[in-house]
């Protein structure tokens, strides 16, 4: 599929972003400093967006860096900061036994499955990308219109759902940090 | 619908293309530093007028090569890293906030349109698809300099500065965000050519005036506490925190940092004229060989306009606490951000939609700020208070220090 329609730009693009994937997802689960984690991570984010880039998907692209890059590693290098960063970690103390070989076969079978999905069927979840009547979506200006069409259209309920679902989730939040602090008062 | 907002690109890239786009971003770099120089000449002899000083006046005319002078000094000098510092990290740092600060001016729009050896060419170094969000994504980048840059001294009020810095300018994203949502909206497109080309017409159709001034307002305070700039500088408030994120770092490393603040007020300034006053849009003379400079002066009269007005704001107003920075962000701007949006949606599908949700927008606002009253009213043991509390109550460190004075009774007996 990769090789047929491409051009060398094209290529070296992808080659790019891949190797910042792969390369900043090494440095998550191999660096010791949870921080140099956190970096890596925001690595791993830019290759995805050009990635996203790649195939005109603009939008995207840039949510990737705005929402993941921008906001949510930022609050992973926050509760990291608060915590404290272990400075000598107990590497070799495993709190479940046997932990490293049922991590290997997860991901073994997590990345057996992508990949079988893969081959089978169109995408990872076996359906055709969010299009309007089938077509593709095309890049520039009416990428966004498209989108913002699909999304209030076909996936409104989808989509709606998801904002309350975010919403109970920092009613949740707060409600905890406030009960805490109340029985503390009250001591 | 072309594929490509750029009509440079369009056509195909060839050499030609390429050694244009090669020269646009040489030449916007080149502009940028030498407008960060006068800016910070600028703010400095400003300042000193209006604090009846002289300000600089040794080097040039007026002082005006003091930047200069700075700078060279700045780099000769040793450069220190603490011995507790993450030292990858903390040399990271400076880039990570001068680098968005550099690539914001790329998608601003600074003039018309010019033509070299047959291809058109739009003076802004980028005019991506998704235009304005590039702006959003830089400024949510930047939040990562500052952070890392006080994590990484391994001091303890550069640390308290940076989760000070990464909370307010998150908080004040939020409120660009949405303000950007209600520009995009008139305009009916994100690329900023095009947010530009649709406040060309006049005055009236400025998004300054087109959209009620609010949005304006917003924008305007909301990207000055984004760039940590006075009366929001509480991230670097002397009185507290020393010199705050940047207290650790000295020669030229402090110069990037320094370089960084004023890049992003020459930006802030730019990207205030592209948004709300029509950009390079101007009277220009009816002169073929004339009609392509006028746009770029109206753009720096513009711009030096609001840059001026950024350092009016550090001469005039007092700084604000933190948690009255918070305040303002969450409860103030983001809700009155958010209700001007609906306004002006509701205006641009038919006028009674627009009166309605004034309507809706005025109703909910009587409630909210009658739920922040009673909130208030609740007194200090019912909301998380401010600034100065302890996380462990009073009573506990009591006990805990009164056991270690009383060194007779061991704690285990107690």
């Amino acid at each position: 599929m990769l090789a047929l329609t491409t051009t060398w730009p094209d290529l070296l693009v992808f080659i790019t972003a891949a190797a910042l994937i792969v390369v900043g997802a090494l440095g998550v689960i191999s660096l010791t400093n949870p921080v140099h984690s956190a970096l890596s991570l925001i690595i791993t984010l830019f290759g995805v967006a050009l990635s996203f880039l790649e195939q005109s998907a603009d939008f995207l692209a840039a949510v990737e860096i705005i929402v993941y890059a921008g906001a949510i590693v930022v609050l992973i290098l926050f509760v990291i900061m608060y915590l404290g960063v272990d400075r000598h970690p107990h590497d070799e103390v495993e709190p479940l036994v046997g932990q490293r070989v049922f991590a290997a076969l997860g991901a073994l079978v997590t990345v057996g499955g992508i990949i079988t999905l893969m081959a089978k069927s169109h995408w990872v979840t076996g359906v055709m990308s969010a299009s309007m009547n089938g077509t593709s979506l095309s890049s520039g200006q009416g990428e966004i219109t498209q989108l913002g069409q699909s999304v209030f259209t076909t996936y409104l309920v989808a989509f709606e759902v998801t904002a309350a679902l975010l919403i109970i989730a920092v009613l949740g939040a707060v409600q905890l940090a406030r009960r805490d602090r109340e029985s503390e008062v009250e001591q | 619908m072309n594929a490509l907002a750029d009509p440079l690109l369009s056509g195909g890239v060839t050499w030609a293309v390429l050694l244009i786009v090669l020269i646009k971003v040489v030449l916007a770099f080149a502009v940028v530093m030498i407008a960060v120089m006068l800016m910070v000449w600028f703010e400095r002899k400003a300042i000193s007028d209006m604090q009846s000083r002289i300000g600089p006046q040794r080097w040039g005319p007026f002082g005006i090569l003091q930047t200069l002078a700075d700078g060279i000094k700045l780099f000769f000098k040793e450069d220190i890293i603490p011995a507790e510092a993450d030292r990858v990290v903390f040399k990271a740092a400076p880039y990570l906030v001068l680098i968005p600060a550099l690539v914001t001016f790329s998608i601003i729009p600074v003039g018309g349109t010019v033509t070299i050896a047959g291809h058109t060419v739009q003076l802004q170094v980028a005019n991506p698809p998704v235009g304005i969000l590039v702006m959003l994504a830089m400024s949510g980048l930047s939040v990562y300099g500052v952070m890392l840059a006080g994590w990484s001294s391994g001091s303890k009020y550069p640390l308290l500065s940076s989760v000070r810095a990464s909370a307010q300018m998150i908080s004040y994203e939020a409120v660009l965000g949405m303000t950007i949502v209600t520009v995009a909206m008139a305009s009916g497109s994100l690329t900023t050519r095009d947010i530009v080309d649709a406040q060309a017409r006049g005055v009236w159709h400025w998004n300054l005036v087109h959209l009620g001034v609010v949005p304006f307002v917003i924008f305007l305070i909301a990207i000055t506490a984004e760039s940590n700039r006075p009366p929001f500088d509480v991230v670097e408030a002397e009185s507290e925190l020393v010199g705050g994120y940047n207290t650790e770092y000295s020669s030229i490393r402090f110069a990037l940092f320094f370089l960084a603040e004023f890049m992003n007020t020459v930006t802030a300034s730019a990207m205030i004229v592209t948004l709300f006053l029509g950009g390079p849009a101007g009277w220009a003379p009816h002169v073929a060989y004339l009609r392509w400079i006028f746009p770029i002066l109206w753009f720096i009269g513009k711009t030096t306009a609001l840059a001026f007005t950024y350092v009016w704001f550090r001469g005039a107003l007092p700084r604000l606490r933190y948690d009255q920075v918070m305040e303002l962000g969450w409860k103030r701007l983001i809700p009155l951000s958010l209700g001007w949006l609906l306004i002006v949606a509701g205006f641009m599908v038919k006028i009674a939609y627009g009166f309605a949700m004034a309507a809706a927008v005025i109703f909910a606002g009587t409630l909210l700020s009658r739920a922040f009253e009673i909130g208030a009213q609740r007194g200090p043991d019912a909301v998380l208070s401010p600034v100065g509390d302890r996380p462990v109550s009073e009573e506990n460190i009591r006990e805990y220090f009164d056991d270690e004075d009383d060194s007779e009774t061991p704690r285990g007996e107690k």
